[in-house]
């Protein structure tokens, strides 16, 4: 089992003390590994401007680095900022980790004048040239992200030990959103790539539970071609790439997202005021419909963040907090460790018909169900 | 010795035991009621006079030696148009259990005389070829066991339905939606379907009474099950009712029966489900539709528009046929306008190699709602035994190469693929059709299964019965005779029609349960998959288990 934390506050925090509350989940997940996504990001030694592009992944030789720096040096992009962590390597299980990259680079100037669209794209691909590097050379380098105001640290071990090993608890690095989750792919061989919170363009997600429907969805992903739909280390890792489709491909509402992996039944649709529109984008997105029981819990770039379960609620998740601080968990008591000091009695555990969004605001809670009329245009 | 010619001996002449059926008949248990010779449907069974002689030990010349005694007996004919077809008629209507066939456990030699006249074999039924075939053997196994609770098939709400028709990508449906552009009829149906069978093939009663299960299944049990016409038309009063909407008209080469339909479409109550255009047929690629005279009755003349009493062979190809992607253009469209686009239009084709050719023409055409490919072991009212036992393709790996290539191109949801051939062969219906789903298919087509199960149809892959092509049909399922489709009570059919999908129903989902499936159909779900054999696991690229 694996257990999930986000914590996403106005103020930023340390990323530690996400993982202190995931402690109180220990029980229920066998604390294989830690897998972690930040936005926006404060560094001690550093004065960032989120606009700037971050590489997070892992050079495992010095060769990999060098081939890292020639690829981004390639590609345009200048290194702005490159985070030393404190790695206590004693600490870590693993010991081919040459250098655990998180580096800040300023835009290539090519792109200037580039559409965000197309430099969102460009972004993507570099990302995925460092990945196929790496795997041609014997998976020596790991990219796990390379976005704007975006870090990612993916880990084997105990997670509130992998925090220490890299001294994520000196407060070096701040962020305000979280997402935490404290488990390996150990189900199937251990790769790093299989960890979530899974990454897309902006996009992140991680999930509990098994995702039944994971062939047909991946086969239906991989035949958009579109670049960044590879992967599947991890059968969670659909849910990203749909949250993606939906909102980036489709430009669909957010809230659609929730019709398009659960969508409601026949006699539900025929009593809801777009039940035509979504009947159809029902069948039109019929591989997308996930199976089995599943949290998924989401991030945007706007620092959005999300929760959603599947057509059954048959996983727990929690959400609680207060203007200014929200955190979602698998178990309410870890929303009580990121954020003892809130109103419990406002605490939220979605059905199956909910969407949880949290807007970057963070002022309230927004609860949607999928009875609700869609933020669409009217359909002709 | 007796002299040669005092023997019936012709190159044809057979004995009992040359044929494929033998009667073995119990003289002692038998009360002459001659019930089984008045319902032998092929007349082989005769109850004659016969005489014995009784032999007696006679000391005085003045006296004669034997004595000659007459009695009553059944005999089974040796001619060969007259050989026991096995169907076990006269068991059923013995009252003393003194008469059956028997399955010739010799290799019988009617085989070889079968064609007298110059006319080979022709039959109904499928494949003569017993045993499991290949979908009996495919296992569901990959048990959902990481996750717990797993799903409960008695408790759960599960979604097994499929579409049929052509989905829009999603970009496109969303495009045309905001623009409120034509979107592609689609209908949400019951995965099994119930295959194209002709009113002129199936009896009055046999089809009355399958309706009849149909619309109950719809509209009781929320079931949405529909059947297909197969080519010879609706009846009149079928096509003006509501019922329409549960039916997939076919039309095929010989075009029978569509005068009468295109006349009632301004009197439709409702759409049809679908329209199958029938190019191919599994049981017998290559030919056309055959409706042998002994069935053109009154009705079914008046119905398919011709003379009682002639045979109604349809040509093997479509006049509008030069190629397929003609045919696509013309038939589909054609079809399609007739309804003014409201009703999904697809084409029937025989499995084969070059299915996946038709395939991507379809792909193509923004009007085909689906292929359906019907493999090597699909049945048939009447056919050529030569054409049914060895022409044709197994449906297992053809669906799985087409769905292959769909997947390759991401079009997998656009064009749903059904299959047919063979499904529920061995009566595991269900097994074999989730089979076929989660090599590709979104759902299958099954004919001579309801016809098992629904009416109790005697023939089998061991030769019996299968004289569905004459009109003999002792069960009545298959004739025009009043005399023997009146044995049909179409109340009971319908009954039997819902009592098999429901159980249907049920096992599809003590079959998604494990698998962790409840939210979708788990069409394409191959990791579900394994086979205890290699080179069948490495050609559907399914799991080997062993």
């Amino acid at each position: 089992m694996c257990r999930l934390a986000l914590k996403t506050a106005s103020k930023p925090f340390s990323p530690f003390s996400v993982l202190t509350a995931m402690e109180a989940m220990q029980e229920g997940y066998d604390g294989s590994g830690l897998g972690l996504l930040l936005r926006g990001l404060q560094f001690a030694d550093y004065k960032y401007d989120a606009k700037d592009p971050i590489l997070s992944g892992i050079a495992h030789s010095e060769a990999a680095l060098a081939r890292l720096d020639q690829i981004m040096d390639k590609a345009g992009f200048t290194l702005k900022y490159d985070h030393e962590f404190d790695v206590k390597k004693e600490m870590i299980e693993a010991k081919d980790r040459f250098k655990y990259v998180l580096r800040i680079y300023k835009m290539p100037t090519a792109w200037t004048k580039l559409a965000a669209a197309e430099k969102e794209h460009r972004l993507m691909l570099t990302r995925l040239a460092l990945r196929q590097d790496g795997e041609a050379h014997d998976d020596d380098l790991t990219a796990f992200s390379l976005w704007p105001d975006v870090a990612m640290i993916k880990e084997v071990g105990w997670p509130l030990g992998v925090g220490e090993a890299l001294g994520l608890d000196s407060g070096r690095i701040k962020a305000r959103v979280c997402m935490a989750q404290g488990r390996q792919n150990t189900n199937y061989g251990i790769n790093l790539y299989a960890c979530h919170p899974f990454f897309i363009q902006g996009i992140a997600t991680m999930t509990n539970g098994e995702n039944t429907a994971f062939v047909p969805i991946k086969d239906w992903l991989t035949g958009r071609g579109f670049p960044g739909y590879i992967g599947y280390q991890s059968d969670s890792e659909v849910f990203a790439h749909i949250l993606h489709y939906v909102t980036k491909q489709l430009k669909l509402p957010l809230e659609t997202y929730k019709h398009v992996i659960t969508p409601l039944k026949n006699e539900e649709l025929a009593n809801h005021p777009q039940g035509d529109f979504l009947r159809g984008l029902r069948d039109a997105c019929r591989r997308l419909i996930i199976d089995g029981p599943n949290a998924v819990i989401g991030t945007l770039p706007d620092e959005t963040c999300l929760l959603v379960m599947d057509a059954k609620k048959m996983r727990p998740a929690t959400v609680g907090g207060k203007p200014g601080e929200w955190a979602i968990a698998s178990e309410m008591c870890g929303v009580d460790a990121m954020i003892p000091d809130r109103d419990r009695s406002l605490d939220f555990q979605p059905m199956r018909e909910h969407t949880v969004i949290i807007p970057p605001a963070r002022q309230e809670l927004q609860i949607w169900s999928q009875f609700n009329r869609l933020p669409i245009p009217q359909a002709a | 010795m007796v002299s040669v010619q005092s023997i019936a001996n012709t190159p044809s002449s057979l004995t009992p035991n040359d044929l494929p059926w033998i009667i073995d008949h119990n003289e002692e248990r038998c009360t002459l009621c001659g019930r089984c010779a008045a319902v032998c449907p092929v007349g082989t069974l005769k109850l004659t006079y016969m005489r014995k002689r009784m032999p007696k030990l006679v000391l005085a010349s003045s006296e004669r030696g034997s004595s000659y005694k007459t009695f009553v007996g059944i005999r089974q004919s040796t001619e060969i148009s007259k050989r026991c077809i096995g169907c076990g008629t006269c068991s059923m209507v013995c009252p003393n259990e003194a008469i059956r066939p028997l399955p010739n456990q010799a290799r019988d030699r009617f085989r070889f005389l079968n064609t007298q006249q110059g006319e080979p074999v022709k039959r109904g039924g499928r494949r003569n070829e017993p045993g499991p075939n290949l979908l009996d053997r495919i296992i569901f196994d990959r048990i959902s066991m990481l996750t717990d609770p797993a799903l409960d098939a008695g408790r759960h709400e599960f979604s097994c339905n499929t579409l049929l028709g052509r989905v829009l990508p999603p970009e496109e449906y969303v495009r045309r939606k905001m623009a409120g552009e034509w979107i592609p009829p689609v209908r949400e149906i019951f995965p099994f379907v119930i295959g194209s069978m002709s009113f002129g093939a199936l009896s009055p009663n046999m089809w009355l009474g399958l309706l009849q299960g149909v619309a109950y299944c719809n509209e009781v049990l929320g079931i949405p099950v529909v059947m297909a016409t197969g080519e010879g038309g609706c009846p009149p009063w079928v096509l003006r009712s509501p019922f329409l909407k549960y039916i997939i008209l076919q039309i095929a080469s010989g075009y029978f029966g569509w005068d009468e339909i295109i006349r009632a479409i301004p009197e439709m109550q409702c759409d049809p489900a679908a329209i199958e255009i029938k190019y191919g047929q599994g049981a017998k690629p290559g030919d056309g539709g055959l409706l042998m005279w002994f069935k053109v009755s009154k009705i079914i003349a008046r119905l398919r528009g011709v003379p009682e009493g002639v045979d109604l062979p349809s040509p093997p190809v479509h006049q509008t046929l030069y190629s397929i992607e003609e045919s696509v253009m013309k038939m589909i469209q054609t079809m399609s306008m007739a309804w003014n686009f409201r009703v999904p239009v697809y084409p029937k084709i025989s499995g084969s190699t070059s299915a996946k050719a038709v395939l991507n023409n379809l792909v193509r055409n923004p009007y085909a709602g689906a292929l359906l490919i019907d493999g090597i072991d699909g049945g048939t009212g009447a056919a050529y035994h030569i054409s049914m036992d060895a022409t044709g393709h197994p449906i297992a790996s053809n669906v799985r190469e087409c769905y292959l290539d769909l997947c390759a191109q991401g079009k997998q949801n656009e064009i749903p693929i059904f299959a047919a051939g063979g499904v529920g062969k061995n009566g595991n219906v269900t097994r074999n059709g989730m089979a076929l789903i989660m090599l590709g298919a979104s759902g299958v087509h099954m004919g001579k299964y309801m016809m098992q199960a629904a009416a109790g149809c005697l023939g089998s892959e061991a030769d019996r019965c299968n004289v569905c092509n004459i009109g003999l049909c002792p069960k009545g399922i298959t004739s025009q005779n009043p005399k023997l489709y009146r044995r049909l009570d179409p109340d009971l059919v319908a009954q039997r029609v819902v009592d098999t999908f429901m159980a249907i129903r049920t096992e599809v989902k003590k079959i998604m349960a494990p698998l962790g499936r409840s939210q979708s159909l788990p069409i394409g779900m191959s990791d579900a998959l394994g086979i205890d054999d290699k080179a069948v696991a490495e050609r559907l690229n399914i799991r080997y288990v062993c």
